[in-house]
């Protein structure tokens, strides 16, 4: 179907399933039970799920495939964010044009930063692609603050030329929409003590990001992409076989950094804001850690990676003290004291120590990411039972 | 002409600082092989030392004080430290006040150990990994660090002041024959700039005329060889991460002062002293060294106003604007020796 | 007039007079070894062909065309295909995959952004890749990954990856270095083998004499960057002077 084999067709349905039940999947617990603070099928969390997907995937392209670590793909989101604010202020707040633009403005940047990059190889290039971004940031911060916003950042405004929308009424504000369709609009579906969200935006950026691990499946399989899998396991037999090495990779350059400009533009889609703190370069590490601990190289890898640690940040910052006290409050005193005092930690605010955790726990002990991990919990149940129809280890991980 | 002199001087501690991690950097780099994204962070516990120590010597109990009273009639709490105790009043307040230089003496077993135990616990396992491999588990190891600190020294900077003596500024201007007031320079960052000069003599020194230290560079030249040789290069290799922690830890106890030491603070330099490493040429110390100081006074003349109105917001980015034209141009960087990271 | 013209080339690193004045001519379709003691130059003088060095003087003819100044890859695509001395293969890779590269690299060239074909659907490489594989005997382990191959195996698909790019220089650097005799002999069969079967030049810079001996039609000694006798394996076995340069190197050692 589609050009894809067999097990590519069901690895994209099941990615169609969760992203368009998402709302029910991430909902599992009925309204008003105690649990309920765990769910996250709100649609804030769910855009920035399926966002950060696009992101993480179109990272895998250049960091998967060809293995050039670039610690720079932040500013490449930002500056598709900055370009779609822009069309939303003197265009329309139609989202269309601004997602267009923010993917051609974003890879018309990393072409640049890639034509340079791409000289050096190994950790040179991490680094020139870090001092790039942070330049980026740096001077989005100060001196183009006109264009940017600066500290502040940008939104639309009452006063902005927006030439394609009809004038805003006194007290109106702008809202993002897709020809008449707000954003923002949801419905709501309410089944037993069971309530349901489903939002205009996050279906428009789960459709995009349907489409955007489509595409990327469609590249993993070219002979494009298995050229760029030669430059990641040697460029010295791929250029004595005949094949220039240096546009394949910036060609996959591009085309990470466009996918980064997508999810930036969609960032504004959904929340019309910019801030250049999304160019800082702890957020290019994110990415780093979504596409790695989710399985590099692999084609689900980076969608589970993102959403799982987007779910994770949810869940762990939401727990504090007096959660753990219930939960441990079967077991003796002197115990649960203890128990508590191990974990608090790393729940509330110290989201970050267990996601370092997490991370460095991966690279050590698990390369190959949740997807690796799944894989072999597969292979031990196959093992054991000697039962093939075990579920695939692709599936099994959390979202 | 006084401004030239003034922006000089205002880069060499940022220089010095950038010089010291640099260093360790290169020395990790050189002998282990290993590209270290946690050394920004051993640079930042070394701050945190000093906070550490100088909360220590401000350990107190209170004691209710007859004598005086507070604006209600009732005898005022007086919280008391122990050194007092134990030093009598006067010294014991000159020791809380030389606590900055104090925490020198306790840094270095506390940063060795802790290079020690981050090597063998953790790079170790790394050396045969991708370059990729070893950064992103030295990455998350800096989160690690960096998260446990916020925990428990909270988000805010920190203020460590330097001691009394160092406190007032001097007057350069008036020495070097310029008007009075035109060049003038806290003393502490002398100090700074003075204590840097000595810790990089110092390892220089070490990896010059020790045995130890010929080893170290012979196994910089070629690791394999030396292994061959029959001696414990393994050993050695361990010792040298824990002198390399105790450089970056030595930099940031030091500047705990210059710059209220924060969580952040390691990530902050890092990123600057990465950029320095390739300035200078991966695996060479004295292009660490030059490529430290040369960019710190870069910065600061990029930051001189008669700068900033010809180009805005070249201060912000300098550092990084010079790194992309040398490696472009220079791809082994100023110093850089053939043959190391070029794969 | 051979496929291969070296003429006058000469090469200096620092004081090191690496190349002196090497001249060459390959026959089209012929075996020609280049032999040499330890620093004859061998390596740099291949170093100069494949495009990795820039000879000093003189100049590097293939086909007509010079090869001096282009990258690896733009004489790979006149037509000079490398065997390295440690195999050279994507390790990451299926066995298939390995021969599929060359084959794309062959029929559309340096570069092409074909991102939205499937590679498996591309009738013409597939056949071409599993008809290399057949040619080599390695049919049977297409989805083996090419760092799990055995040294002998990896040789194998190393010059099969050569091969289907239908060079028309086949250039081997030391191809048995470090191999056991059972697999130098196959190596020996398999290079036999492809001389009779196809239209295509090889050079050969070895080491072994026994290689040298098996396959070549003719051979140049390297000694001291110059080369000291241009002639048939028969004449060189006894030539003096080769004696006495490769003596002088046991000699030396």
């Amino acid at each position: 179907m589609l050009g894809l084999s067999k097990k590519d067709t069901s690895l994209l349905i099941i990615v169609c399933i969760l992203a368009l039940f998402a709302p029910f999947i991430l909902n599992p617990f009925p309204e008003g039970s105690a649990m309920a603070q765990f769910n996250a099928g709100y649609p804030d969390l769910m855009q920035r799920l399926v966002i950060f997907g696009i992101f993480a995937i179109g990272f895998n392209i250049l960091f998967g495939l060809t293995g050039y670590l670039s610690f720079g793909h932040a500013a490449f989101l930002g500056v598709g964010s900055y370009a779609a604010i822009w069309m939303m202020k003197l265009l329309t707040m139609n989202v269309i044009p601004a997602i267009v633009v923010s993917i051609i403005v974003a890879g018309a940047f990393s072409l640049l930063v890639g034509w340079i990059s791409l000289r050096r190889s190994g950790i040179y290039f991490s680094i020139l692609t870090l001092a790039f971004a942070q330049m980026s940031y740096a001077l989005a911060y100060s001196v183009l603050t006109p264009i940017t916003g600066g500290e502040t950042g940008l939104q639309p405004k009452y006063t902005d030329p927006r030439i394609f929308d009809r004038a805003l009424e006194q007290g109106e504000s702008a809202r993002a929409n897709l020809f008449g369709l707000q954003m923002n609009s949801s419905a709501e579906l309410s089944v037993g003590n069971w309530l349901f969200t489903f939002n205009a935006g996050y279906y428009l950026a789960a459709i995009v990001m349907i489409v955007a691990f489509y595409m990327s499946i469609r590249i993993f399989r070219s002979p494009f992409g298995l050229m760029l899998r030669a430059v990641k396991s040697n460029q010295n037999r791929m250029n004595y076989t005949g094949m220039n090495s240096k546009p394949y990779t910036l060609a996959a350059f591009v085309i990470s950094g466009m996918y980064a400009g997508l999810a930036g533009g969609l960032l504004v889609a959904m929340d019309t804001q910019v801030g250049a703190e999304r160019m800082f370069w702890t957020a290019s590490g994110e990415v780093v850690l979504m596409t790695i601990l989710g399985g590099a190289g692999t084609l689900i890898g980076p969608v589970l990676g993102a959403g799982f640690i987007k779910y994770m940040e949810n869940i762990v910052s939401k727990i504090n003290k007096g959660i753990l006290e219930q939960w441990f409050a079967f077991l003796p005193d002197g115990i649960e004291d203890l128990l508590i005092t191990l974990v608090y930690p790393f729940i509330g605010k110290g989201w970050h120590l267990t996601l370092g955790m997490i991370f460095m726990l991966v690279v050590i002990f698990l390369p190959g990411g949740l997807v690796e991990g799944g894989q072999r919990v597969a292979a031990m149940f196959r093992r054991k039972k000697s039962n093939p129809e075990t579920p695939d280890g692709k599936t099994t991980p959390a979202e | 002409m006084d401004a030239i002199v003034l922006q000089i001087l205002n880069g060499l501690d940022k220089g010095s600082a950038y010089a010291l991690i640099a260093l360790g950097l290169t020395l990790i780099f050189g002998t282990l092989g290993v590209v270290n994204f946690a050394h920004g962070a051993l640079f930042m516990i070394g701050a945190f030392c000093a906070v550490t120590l100088s909360r220590i010597l401000n350990w107190s109990y209170t004691v209710i004080d007859e004598s005086q009273t507070d604006f209600l009639g009732n005898p005022l709490k007086v919280d008391v430290p122990y050194v007092h105790d134990w030093f009598g009043v006067q010294t014991g307040d000159t020791i809380i006040d030389w606590a900055v230089p104090l925490s020198i003496i306790f840094s270095i077993p506390v940063m060795i150990a802790i290079g020690v135990i981050m090597e063998r616990g953790l790079i170790k396992h790394f050396y045969k990994r991708p370059h990729a491999d070893q950064i992103l588990v030295t990455f998350g190891l800096a989160i690690v660090l960096q998260e446990i600190i916020k925990y428990y020294y909270g988000a805010n900077p920190i203020p460590t002041p330097a001691p009394e003596a160092f406190a007032g500024s001097y007057d350069f201007g008036a020495m070097l024959g310029f008007d009075a007031n035109t060049i003038i320079y806290p003393y502490w960052r002398l100090v700074y700039f003075a204590f840097a000069a000595v810790i990089i003599g110092a390892v220089f020194a070490f990896l010059q005329f020790t045995t130890f230290g010929m080893v170290v560079r012979a196994g910089m030249a070629d690791r394999e060889t030396v292994g061959l040789l029959g001696i414990n290069i393994d050993k050695r290799f361990t010792i040298m991460f824990g002198i390399a922690a105790a450089v970056a830890g030595l930099a940031g106890v030091m500047y705990a002062p210059i710059n209220s030491p924060n969580y952040h603070m390691g990530m902050d330099f890092l990123v600057l002293s990465f950029v320095v490493v390739v300035v200078g040429g991966m695996g060479s110390l004295p292009g660490a060294v030059l490529a430290g100081f040369l960019l710190g006074i870069l910065e600061s003349f990029a930051s001189m106003s008669i700068v900033l109105e010809f180009i805005p917001g070249i201060n912000q980015i300098i550092i990084y604007l010079v790194a992309i034209i040398i490696l472009l141009t220079r791809p082994r960087g100023l110093m850089g020796r053939k043959g190391v990271m070029e794969d | 007039m051979g496929i291969l013209e070296v003429k006058n080339v000469g090469k200096r690193f620092g004081g090191l007079q690496a190349l002196g004045d090497v001249n060459l001519s390959v026959a089209e379709n012929s075996v020609h070894a280049i032999i040499g003691p330890n620093g004859a130059g061998k390596s740099t003088l291949l170093n100069c062909l494949v495009g990795l060095l820039i000879p000093d003087t003189g100049s590097v003819m293939f086909d007509g065309q010079s090869v001096l100044g282009r990258k690896p890859y733009e004489i790979n695509q006149m037509g000079i295909s490398r065997v390295f001395q440690t195999p050279e293969i994507f390790g990451d890779l299926s066995v298939m995959e390995n021969m599929m590269i060359p084959c794309f690299a062959k029929r559309d060239g340096a570069f092409q952004l074909s991102a939205f074909k499937n590679m498996m659907d591309d009738k013409e490489i597939i056949e071409n890749a599993e008809a290399m594989l057949e040619d080599m005997n390695m049919a049977d382990k297409r989805e083996m990954h090419g760092a799990a191959l055995s040294r002998g195996d990896k040789r194998r698909l190393e010059i099969g990856m050569c091969l289907s790019q239908q060079p028309r220089l086949l250039l081997l650097d030391e191809p048995t270095a470090g191999m056991a005799r059972a697999d130098t002999n196959n190596t020996i069969d398999l290079l036999k083998q492809i001389k009779e079967e196809r239209d295509i030049t090889i050079a050969i810079i070895e080491h072994d004499m026994h290689v040298v001996f098996s396959l070549a039609e003719r051979i140049t000694v390297l000694a001291q960057g110059t080369p000291l006798v241009e002639d048939t394996p028969d004449n060189i076995k006894g030539h003096p002077k080769v004696r006495e340069a490769y003596l002088g190197e046991t000699q030396a050692a």
